[in-house]
């Protein structure tokens, strides 16, 4: 081999393995990303039954229902529209009514949002990020929400 | 006062980073040893006071002084003693002081072990290492003091998080801050390679073991922190593909790939350039992994607090340094000369394979970790990227390397033959297949499970092989075999050390995952369960009191095929201070394997739910970055990579064969 066949063939190898780097992640971008939605959102988008989303919202007061073999059934709410949600499992510790959640699943062909995984923050006092911006998009911000993620300031690793 | 004096010395350290990052570089200039000099005195101090600072810190909490702010905010005089003490790096302010004695540790240890460096390649790197100092000092002492005090000191402290209430907290992030910071040393080697315009095969050997002593620490590290979040969240998962963890997995790529490089520039002079850039994007990954986690801007399953004036210094610290580093790279690149030549075929060019899979495994781990952040601010659209897109993106790139792995180290140097290397590998194919079968016998489906358990056997059997042919185990006479394994350089072992930890890690990633089962249910007492071969009783509840929380524990008895095997207690924690609940799982150790219980909410007729999980292999995971952290210490302890050059009447000795 010369010494420019030698180069080429690391240069091709090298753009070969990047290529494929590059080709693995548009692929799975198209099909693995998972849309954040508050329940607004969900209507105002039509997201369809099926669909692959993230709801986030508060979980409604007095909403949450607890059936047999551990089904749970609440409202996820942004404050002008709500959704029901059933969930079966172990809810997370700080799983509250009138506490932040994300839930992530679909929609069912009835409008009941069947989720697989209830996320809520480990930190009672935080409000996860994506839930706040919604919340304040919908105009229904409170500041002792704000307050409630403001008290740790920093401090809470 | 002690609080006072901790700040009072962080000031002084400044000041000294600041005298040792300007003070050399001028002597260098001007060829004046005295000002060369003074990088070594001042690398000390430097350590010397930040220690100092350390230690007020951790005293401060010790005898719990609420005046001060971060006291307060993190501690309680309830806790027990050791969790007071990590409670002083448990919150922002406090792990960028450990960061910062890690820096000023990591200084001062190139300062001691430096002897044998070139004076002015010691003087620039003492003072590059002094420039990252002065600007974590200055952010600590701007933006998150860590002493500032409160006005009127209150009576209690608000406790610390009870997810970090955990011995997880003494262990995790310093090994993962050394590792991190370690990285910080191979940057100022190549900076000043970079500012001298001169790169050689001594450099590769200078360098080579801080990358090596970074690369264990953080390799341990962030398997502790998996293990750490395996235990406490209650899921029993292990890896979250979480932004805070993927921040710490882009510098073991990157760190990972600048380990084999530097091993090509040491041994055979090529790659100057490429392992020079490699360089500085390990620890500017490490930069961004701190920015990540620091300024919060990912909402992340750790919950991390953001400040925005934090997040902008951070981001300014990462501008100039990266944008620095890189800038004066492509300035002066260009310089170093080029190096041997080899054939795509050798272990150069297996050692080439290498760094391209793993720097675009890296590079996915990058896209997936910000492509969220970056369509958020243009488009204002929320994503998440999770799991999925690492097992399609991340997942076969990783294969492809692992298929590679037992291929490199029986190349020879140069020019490789890649069919007589085949052969040699007979052995370990024929373990991968019969691995594969005996899976497909007993597992079953699903044959992609199979197909990764002959890989990890693969990885694991080729390493060996290595060890096999260079000890000429299966043909020479037992006394030469001896002979020859002791002779056998300490890097050769470690290596196969590190490939084998690899594929016990793989096994154990394929065991959890493939065959694993679950199962929530709600049990009243006297109820059985049974999950995998085991059988479980809940015989009932206790409350009980800790130092600063009220326990709610159930009791299982387990049994094995009809054996009493043990007692398991997983239980929930209420902490009133900071009205919190913490789950603490229950693991009960079967070989490598892992039975695990976590407790959901108690009813109100005495029942409990309860989640169980059988784990098969699971140990071998993080035993596999056990394994890797030894293998790197064995070739630490080479006499070759002795930190410093080796002495000249040695040098005909080191004529071994090459590793």
């Amino acid at each position: 081999m010369t010494r420019k066949q030698r180069r080429l063939t690391l240069i091709g190898t090298g753009l070969g393995v990047l290529g494929l780097a590059a080709a693995l992640v548009l692929f799975a971008l198209k099909d693995t990303i998972v849309f954040f939605n508050s329940p607004s959102d969900l209507v105002d988008k039509h997201v369809g039954p099926g669909t692959r989303v993230r709801l986030g919202g508060l979980v409604e007061q007095g909403s949450v229902t607890r059936g047999e073999n551990l089904n749970v059934r609440f409202q996820v709410t942004d404050g002008n529209r709500a959704v029901a949600v059933v969930y079966q499992g172990i809810l997370p510790d700080l799983f509250r009514e009138g506490q932040g959640v994300i839930a992530e699943g679909a929609l069912e062909p009835g409008g009941i949002f069947k989720a697989d995984t209830v996320l809520a923050k480990h930190d009672e006092k935080y409000m996860p990020k994506e839930v706040a911006d919604a919340l304040k998009k919908q105009g229904h911000w409170k500041d002792d929400y704000g307050q409630k993620a403001s008290i740790p300031s920093g401090k809470s690793q | 006062m002690i609080a006072e004096l901790g700040h009072y010395a962080l000031v002084l350290a400044l000041g000294l980073a600041l005298v040792q990052s300007v003070v050399p570089i001028i002597g260098v200039r001007a060829r004046d040893a005295v000002l060369m000099g003074v990088a070594e005195p001042t690398a000390l101090a430097q350590f010397g006071f930040v220690t100092f600072a350390f230690g007020a810190l951790v005293a401060c909490y010790v005898t719990s002084d609420f005046s001060v702010a971060t006291v307060f905010e993190n501690s309680h005089s309830a806790m027990p003693l050791v969790y007071k003490i990590t409670s002083a790096w448990g919150n922002h302010e406090g792990s960028m002081l450990l960061w910062v004695l890690i820096l000023a540790v990591f200084g001062s240890l190139v300062a001691l072990f430096s002897g044998n460096l070139p004076d002015e390649l010691r003087a620039t790197v003492l003072a590059v290492q002094s420039w990252i100092m002065a600007a974590f000092l200055l952010f600590i002492l701007l933006t998150s003091n860590p002493f500032a005090r409160l006005a009127e000191a209150p009576f209690e402290g608000r406790d610390l998080n009870p997810v970090l209430q955990d011995p997880g907290l003494a262990i995790h992030p310093p090994l993962l801050y050394l590792g991190y910071v370690g990285f910080s040393i191979s940057f100022s080697f190549a900076i000043a390679a970079l500012l001298e315009g001169r790169i050689d095969a001594a450099w590769a050997r200078w360098v080579r073991p801080w990358i090596l002593a970074a690369w264990m620490f953080l390799t341990v590290g962030i398997a502790m922190g998996s293990y750490w979040a395996y235990y406490t969240l209650g899921w029993g998962g292990w890896w979250f593909w979480d932004p805070v963890e993927n921040a710490s997995l882009m510098p073991w790529l990157a760190g990972t790939a600048l380990l084999h490089s530097a091993l090509v520039m040491e041994k055979r002079e090529a790659l100057k350039v490429w392992t020079i850039l490699l360089a500085i994007l390990t620890f500017s990954l490490s930069l961004i992994g701190t920015f990540l986690v620091r300024s919060g801007v990912l909402s992340s399953v750790h919950a991390f607090a953001s400040d925005p004036m934090r997040g902008i210094f951070i981001l300014a610290i990462l501008v100039v340094f990266i944008g620095g580093a890189l800038a004066l790279y492509a300035w002066r690149a260009p310089l170093l000369k080029q190096g041997g030549l080899f054939a795509p075929i050798s272990r150069e060019g297996a050692l080439v394979l290498n760094n391209l899979f793993l720097t675009a495994a890296c590079a996915t781990v990058f896209v997936g970790t910000l492509y969220p952040l970056a369509l958020e601010a243009v488009t204002g659209e929320k994503i998440s990227v999770g799991a999925p897109f690492f097992d399609a993106t991340f997942g076969p790139l990783l294969v492809l390397l692992l298929l590679a792995v037992p291929f490199g180290p029986l190349m020879s140097w140069k020019r490789g033959d890649l069919l007589a290397v085949s052969q040699r590998l007979l052995g370990a194919f024929a373990a991968a297949g019969f691995g594969i079968l005996v899976t497909l016998a007993v597992q079953g489906r699903p044959a992609l499970a199979a197909l990764g358990i002959g890989l990890g056997l693969f990885v694991i059997a080729g390493a060996i092989t290595d060890l096999v042919e260079r000890t000429g185990l299966l043909r020479a006479p037992p006394a030469t075999v001896v002979q020859r394994a002791v002779g056998l350089p300490r890097s050769a072992w470690g290596a196969a050390l590190a490939h084998i930890g690899l594929g016990l890690t793989l096994l154990g990633i394929i065991g959890e995952t493939q065959w694993g089962s679950e199962r929530i249910v709600s049990l009243k007492p006297e109820q059985h369960v049974a999950i995998g071969n085991y059988d479980l009783t809940f015989e009932g509840t206790v409350t009980r009191d800790g130092p600063n929380y009220r326990e709610l524990a159930a009791t299982f008895a387990v049994q094995r095929g009809g054996e009493f095997i043990g007692m398991m207690q997983p239980s929930k924690r209420t902490f009133a201070t900071r009205s919190t609940t913490t789950t603490e799982a229950a693991l009960m150790m079967q070989g490598v394997s892992q039975l695990y219980l976590s407790l959901g909410d108690p009813g109100p007729d005495g029942s409990v739910t309860v989640r169980l999980y059988y784990k098969p292999l699971v140990l071998l995971i993080w035993l596999g970055a056990v394994v890797m952290m030894l293998g790197g210490a064995m070739s630490l302890s080479d006499r070759r990579l002795r930190v410093g050059a080796p002495k000249p009447g040695k040098r005909k000795s080191e004529m071994q064969p090459a590793e």
